[in-house]
């Protein structure tokens, strides 16, 4: 498709003629059953310090192992990510002492992070953004503190749980993008299947750092870090209250101070947490305890052969091979378990655009409703795809249908022996149809000399009242062609 | 049998043929212990199920179950190595208390093989000295003279082993923790290559320098040992994949025409008279023996020791950070925890549970490894270890096995050298090499001083080649001054 319409342009931030720069790492834990150095198990329900081991609460003389898994799924978002995998990483130490660490160093990378240089393209209202990927390191997560009174209690069950960080160029320019990059990320790394994507849960996590600076200028601004931010729609307030409280700073005169920050949803406001003077010294080095991660390139490939079709890509193939309307087919592929959900109802049917609409209105209406995901949809996919057949064969008329797909979702019974239970097959027989037109137009003979005298409208009647006496079960079609040869011979 | 002087093997067919029982090997060492250990301080702990442990060997050997090769020895653990439910405490304040779940996979390998472990040996605090007058549980004595040191870090053990409290025991070595106080104390210690023997629950000190290795009476049990505790282990990735050859059926005395390298550097130091006298002994000796001398020049040693303390203590300042009376170990006893607050928490524990050399250390490699200081130190010494590796690697090539003495004079006298911090750094100068390149050496009792103390010879061998030395040790052994002379506690 060629177009002269110009696409639309990213937006330009503009508030009291300065802009923001902003960069973003996100937390992803990764959806492996046993944790990055240990065998202990990762479930979320788990009591408390119910998931540890000598290991992960780094008793003396315990080493660390790492998980294979955790670096296939780091590569595999990478290379999601279009990064180059480094051939040798290595896993470093990051030394400060907090309860919540056990070992009073984090096992991470540093200079030798697996993944570097990607990047990603997603939409924002009506615009494509690229925002370039700097990196993207494997770590642990370090365990849970809770504070009561004068007691701390700590829960090392996510200590040793596999992170990976994905750092993001500073290329973000609105909050909106950013709130929209944290999305494209959660649904990346959906699609791969490597992490749940569950902000409420702790499976991803925010740091924003944001600057502002004169449009025009060149030169970033002092940027802050805004820590630990868990949805993304407070890392849109957050950075659009941080841009402003910067914008003020700086009319004001004032030098915007290097810090950290924590964003506070309910007050709606960003609020000191340290000065960058306070700012440990890691102290990073490479971890004597775990060798290098070598790579070939036939491992990469493999893993890369494993990669599913990504989100922009499906929702690309289903508007231009399959037809679908540029919206649809990016609802249909926000998650990967919907656009297989679909693609699996529109093989079976072969007729897309039915599939997409039935999945987009009755299947998401139903499943919002009840709060179900995709996969536990009474309706299977190829129950839908048969469903879709039954009308376009002209066994059951659309209208049916909705009836026949009310009863699916209620029992997840097949839908021909719905419609073959229920004797809601389609009438097709012109016989039948006939002679109950014949009833209707003998019951209704004012209407009938109404549209001998020309009001064109009352047609509209005799079909209602045709279908009616056929409970429905008439083809329309067959009703139209049937009524207007008789009306017109009467 | 005098157990006083049986090898492993002896011991473990008199066992297995109910010619003398396990119980009563463990009750003759538990009694030697209890009536020289309060001279001496070697054991600071015992087992309580010793004699259970034993009990249970003769149980499987009157059943008819096969036991496995050292079934019966009786050996002493140095405290770096985790004991399932007996107290561990590397030497230390911080760890008086603490008693591991789980045991080394040294320990479980010697338990495996039939080894009964007897008890815990004294060490310097967390394996940091030369002389094991660092331990918290007090300083202790060399049996061939009370007033000398043992040496160190493995004091405990070479005291132990000397005076036959044990008939094997288990050391560490860093820098030369296991060779020094062998060499001081008349008996065989090995280190094995790294990645010979698994470091999993051995309290890390230096983790890309710490072995463990024998100390033992002879060669042949110390082949013996390590047939049991080489190989690779799962728990710990920097193990080799290398098959462990059948050290003690590979023994021979014969080395006629094995090449040894004498090394340039080492020819410059300045012998104590009687440690340069052993040595020009021991020259004779293998000349004697066929072997052909071959100038070896390795000329980074010369900063073997400066390397070694910059690593050692970087590593060491990361390892020992989970000391911090949160999860387990000493913490410091706050009468008011609600003025607490976290550095005073941690600056407390950490201070009053660590001792002076401990803390030497620690604050030698915080500053190595913080930031502006790293090129400068830790990242250089990592370079020119590099280098040194290589430059044993090129010297290997010309000889089978290096040849020196293990320090510059025989065992000093307690307190001596406690106060000369750098005096005592000085003693590793022939041992760190070994550990800093990745090879293997040992110390092998070859003379004695004019006061009647043991000088041993150390042998040094390329990556994972401790056959070649074992045998050049054990033809050593066979006209060695000290053969069949006890010390004076006997």
């Amino acid at each position: 498709m060629s177009s002269n319409v110009e696409r639309p342009q990213p937006k330009v931030y503009n508030s009291r003629g300065y802009e923001a720069v902003i960069g973003l790492e996100v937390h992803v834990q990764l959806k492996t059953v046993s944790k990055i150095f240990s065998a202990d198990a990762t479930n979320f329900e788990s009591g408390d310090n119910e998931n540890t081991s000598p290991i992960s609460v780094g008793m003396p003389g315990t080493l660390p192992v790492v998980n294979k898994l955790v670096i296939e799924y780091a590569i595999k978002t990478g290379l999601a990510l279009g990064c180059e995998i480094r051939k040798r990483s290595v896993f470093s130490r990051k030394n400060y002492f907090y309860p919540d660490l056990p070992k009073g160093y984090q096992i991470s990378q540093y200079d030798l992070p697996i993944c570097e240089k990607g990047e990603i393209t997603f939409l924002v209202g009506d615009y494509e953004k690229r925002v370039g990927i700097t990196r993207a390191h494997m770590e642990e997560d370090a365990g849970k503190s809770t504070h009561h009174g004068d007691a701390t209690l700590l829960n090392y069950n996510r200590a040793g749980i596999p992170l990976l960080e994905i750092v993001s160029d500073p290329d973000i320019r609105t909050p909106q993008e950013a709130a929209e990059y944290g999305r494209a990320i959660r649904q990346v790394v959906r699609f791969l299947d490597v992490c749940d994507g569950n902000l409420e849960e702790g499976s991803m996590r925010c740091d924003c750092n944001v600057s502002v600076r004169k449009i025009g200028t060149e030169k970033f601004g002092t940027k802050v870090e805004i820590k630990n931010v868990n949805s993304f729609r407070f890392v849109e307030k957050a950075i659009e209250y941080e841009i402003e409280r910067q914008i003020d700073e700086v009319e004001a005169g004032k030098k915007i101070v290097q810090e950290t920050r924590l964003y506070d949803p309910d007050k709606n406001r960003t609020f000191s947490m340290r000065l960058k003077e306070d700012a440990q010294d890691y102290r990073y080095f490479p971890d004597p305890d775990l060798l290098p991660v070598i790579l070939t390139d036939a491992q990469i490939q493999g893993i890369k052969s494993t990669l599913p079709e990504l989100p922009i890509a499906r929702a690309k193939r289903f508007h231009e091979k399959l037809g679908l309307p540029k919206t649809d087919a990016t609802v249909l592929t926000d998650e990967k378990d919907l656009a297989d959900y679909f693609e699996k109802a529109a093989d079976i049917c072969g007729n897309a655009k039915a599939a997409s609409n039935w999945v987009m209105t009755d299947i998401l209406r139903e499943l919002n409703a009840n709060k179900l995901a995709i996969n536990q949809s009474p309706i299977k996919p190829e129950q839908l795809g048969n469903l879709i057949s039954l009308i376009d064969k002209g066994a059951i008329s659309g209208k049916i249908a909705k009836t026949v797909f009310v009863e699916m979702w209620k029992t997840g019974e097949a839908p021909e022996k719905i419609v073959q239970d229920k004797g809601l097959a389609q009438v097709s027989d012109t016989g039948a149809i006939e002679k109950m037109i014949d009833e209707v137009l003998a019951a209704n003979v004012s209407q009938v000399a109404e549209y001998k005298a020309g009001r064109a409208k009352v047609f509209g009647f005799f079909v209602g009242a045709a279908m009616k006496a056929s409970k429905g079960q008439a083809n329309p079609d067959l009703v139209n062609e049937i009524l207007k040869r008789k009306l017109d011979q009467a | 049998m005098d157990l006083l002087k049986a090898g492993f093997k002896e011991v473990k067919d008199a066992v297995t043929t109910k010619k003398i029982s396990a119980v009563e090997v463990t009750k003759f060492f538990l009694a030697r212990t209890e009536k020289l250990n309060p001279k001496l301080n070697a054991f600071i702990k015992m087992s309580d199920t010793a004699l259970e442990d034993a009990a249970a060997i003769d149980k499987k050997i009157s059943q008819g179950e096969t036991v496995g090769p050292l079934a019966g020895v009786a050996f002493g653990i140095k405290d770096m190595l985790c004991t399932k439910g007996l107290r561990t405490t590397a030497g230390s304040k911080m760890l008086e208390n603490f008693i591991p779940p789980y045991d080394a996979t040294v320990v479980t390998r010697l338990k495996n093989a039939g080894v009964v472990v007897l008890g815990k040996l004294n060490q310097d605090e967390f394996a940091m000295g030369s002389s094991n007058e660092t331990s918290y549980f007090g300083k202790c004595k060399n049996p061939w003279n009370e007033d000398y040191v043992p040496g160190g870090s493995s004091g405990g053990s070479a005291s132990a082993q000397a005076a036959r409290l044990a008939m094997g025991t288990i050391g560490t070595d860093t820098g030369g923790s296991i060779r020094q106080p062998s060499s001081f104390t008349g008996i065989v210690g090995v280190k094995p290559t790294y990645g010979r023997v698994s470091r999993y629950g051995i309290v890390a000190f230096a983790s890309s320098l710490d072995q463990a290795g024998p100390m033992v009476s002879s060669v042949e049990d110390a082949a013996l040992t390590l047939e049991v505790i080489c190989g690779h282990d799962k728990m710990d990735s920097t193990t080799s994949q290398k098959p462990v050859p059948e050290f003690s059926k590979n023994l021979t005395t014969n080395i006629k025409g094995m090449k040894i390298g004498i090394l340039k550097e080492y020819e410059k130091g300045v012998l104590h008279p009687d440690v340069e006298k052993t040595y020009r002994a021991s020259l004779e000796s293998l000349k004697k023996m066929g072997v052909e001398f071959v100038d070896v020049s390795v000329s980074l040693t010369e900063f073997a020791v400066p390397m070694y303390y910059l690593i050692s203590a970087s590593e060491a300042s990361s390892n020992l950070a989970r000391y911090d009376g949160v999860k387990y170990g000493f913490r410091a006893d706050f009468k008011d925890l609600s003025s607490m607050n976290l550095d005073d928490f941690y600056s407390e524990t950490r201070g009053q549970g660590f001792g002076t050399e401990v803390k030497r250390r620690i604050m030698l490699g915080t500053y190595c490894l913080s930031s502006g200081y790293f090129d400068a130190y830790y990242n250089k010494a990592c370079q020119v270890r590099r280098m040194l590796r290589d430059q044993y690697v090129e010297a290997f090539k010309k000889c089978d096995a290096i040849l020196s003495p293990v320090t510059t004079s025989p065992a000093f006298k307690l307190n001596e050298r406690s106060k000369d911090t750098l005096a005592m750094y000085m003693n590793d100068i022939f041992t760190t090499s070994t550990n800093l390149a990745g090879l293997t050496g040992l110390s092998v009792p070859f003379g004695l001083s004019s006061e009647g103390l043991p000088i041993g010879m150390q042998l040094t061998g390329s990556h994972f080649e401790e056959q070649k030395i074992l045998n050049i040790a054990y033809a050593l052994e066979s006209v060695s001054d000290v053969k069949g002379k006890t010390p004076h506690v006997f």
